[in-house]
């Protein structure tokens, strides 16, 4: 990531300065960062209000039910934290709140769940095998109903903006299958 | 009304009633949780400054631009439409970016064309994985993501060619 991050800043910079705009820096920073705060801003309340509701969740027990109706599937995909109750809800709820489309809400559990994960992690600054397939999952989108590209369709007149729900069921359930396929391959491998 | 717009509000109800049911003390578990959550939410704003920076900057520059366009002669030979290529490139990048590239694909080809298709496929299958990885990973201090990145671009690559073949057969 940290590669990542300085070739994405170096090239940004380098370019504006090959286009003779180096005033692109400069409006990148004062003006595009703002939707940073934006962001938190729109992420902070229905964070805070998600891991409040949730903590009601987890003082009723049920989240013993619900991980343990789901065990198989979880004992294939996180193997190693099979046992931790809190870690497997967590997940779970991120999942589900992400198939439903509800973005905010996910990251919200999304982030407790790595949490939990990193309660149990021996080195703190490398990703476990199960942060690594948790992440994987749902940056692969699993998505049901794409609605803001449906209502992006409908806007440019389209006659049929809803056709694409099922394409896009295909693409994306294949391209999850080869997110985890190849995430057990590389889970393989010794850190 | 639609469906989806019953899913939170019965959530919530259903959450509340059941925790009342089980003897918890909702609102003090509720303010609990709330702290707990806007805690995380500061946490990673640092994540998202960074990550918006590198990304905005990255487009905005031009380098987006040369990338596609040292791209095309390749892409061109297997047949890949050049007009999805910025629309492959922005979307694990930035969601707010994509929806620029991709209104621009429908404006110019109509929602209903195979690459208006195609583009729509491929944007409900993919997500922003260098994003969402770095907002995961920051909250809890990862620094080392070991294949993460990779795997999620191999994924997106799978979207990318599940989006056309997809398209192809189906309309």
């Amino acid at each position: 990531m940290k590669t990542m991050w300085c070739v994405l800043v170096l090239s940004g910079i380098f370019f504006s300065f090959l286009k003779g705009e180096p005033q692109t820096v400069t409006n990148v920073l004062f003006l595009d960062l703002q939707k940073s705060v934006e962001l938190i801003v729109s992420l902070l309340p229905i964070m805070a209000f998600w891991t409040g509701l949730m903590k009601v969740v987890e003082k009723t027990n049920i989240l013993n039910k619900i991980s343990y109706a789901l065990k198989p599937l979880v004992k294939f995909l996180f193997r190693d934290i099979i046992g931790d109750v809190k870690a497997v809800n967590a997940i779970v709820l991120t999942l589900s709140a992400n198939m439903l489309g509800l973005g905010n809400s996910a990251t919200a559990f999304g982030i407790q769940a790595m949490k939990e994960l990193q309660r149990n992690n021996k080195n703190k600054k490398i990703a476990t095998n199960a942060m690594c397939m948790f992440l994987i999952i749902n940056v692969s989108s699993i998505q049901l109903i794409p609605i803001n590209v449906i209502k992006l369709r409908a806007d440019s007149g389209s006659i049929a903006p809803s056709e694409i729900i099922l394409p896009t069921l295909v693409a994306t359930s294949f391209s999850t299958l080869i997110a985890i396929f190849f995430t057990k391959y590389y889970e393989r491998k010794k850190i | 009304m639609k469906f989806s717009d019953l899913i939170l509000p019965s959530l919530i109800a259903i959450i509340l009633l059941y925790g009342i049911v089980k003897g918890v003390d909702v609102y003090a578990a509720f303010v609990e949780g709330a702290i707990e959550g806007a805690k995380s939410a500061l946490k990673i704003f640092p994540y998202i400054l960074a990550i918006i920076f590198a990304i905005n900057l990255f487009i905005q520059s031009g380098a987006e631009e040369f990338i596609v366009n040292l791209l095309k002669p390749v892409t061109s030979i297997i047949g890949f439409p050049p007009e999805l290529l910025s629309l492959s490139i922005v979307k694990p990048l930035s969601g707010s970016g994509s929806i620029g590239v991709f209104q621009t694909i429908l404006d110019n080809y109509g929602a209903d064309s195979y690459l208006g298709r195609s583009a729509s496929v491929l944007m409900g299958s993919s997500e922003t994985i260098f994003y969402t990885a770095a907002v995961y990973f920051g909250a809890v201090g990862i620094s080392n993501y070991r294949y993460t990145i990779k795997v999620g671009l191999i994924s997106h690559l799978a979207s990318i060619v599940a989006s056309l073949i997809v398209c192809k057969l189906m309309f």
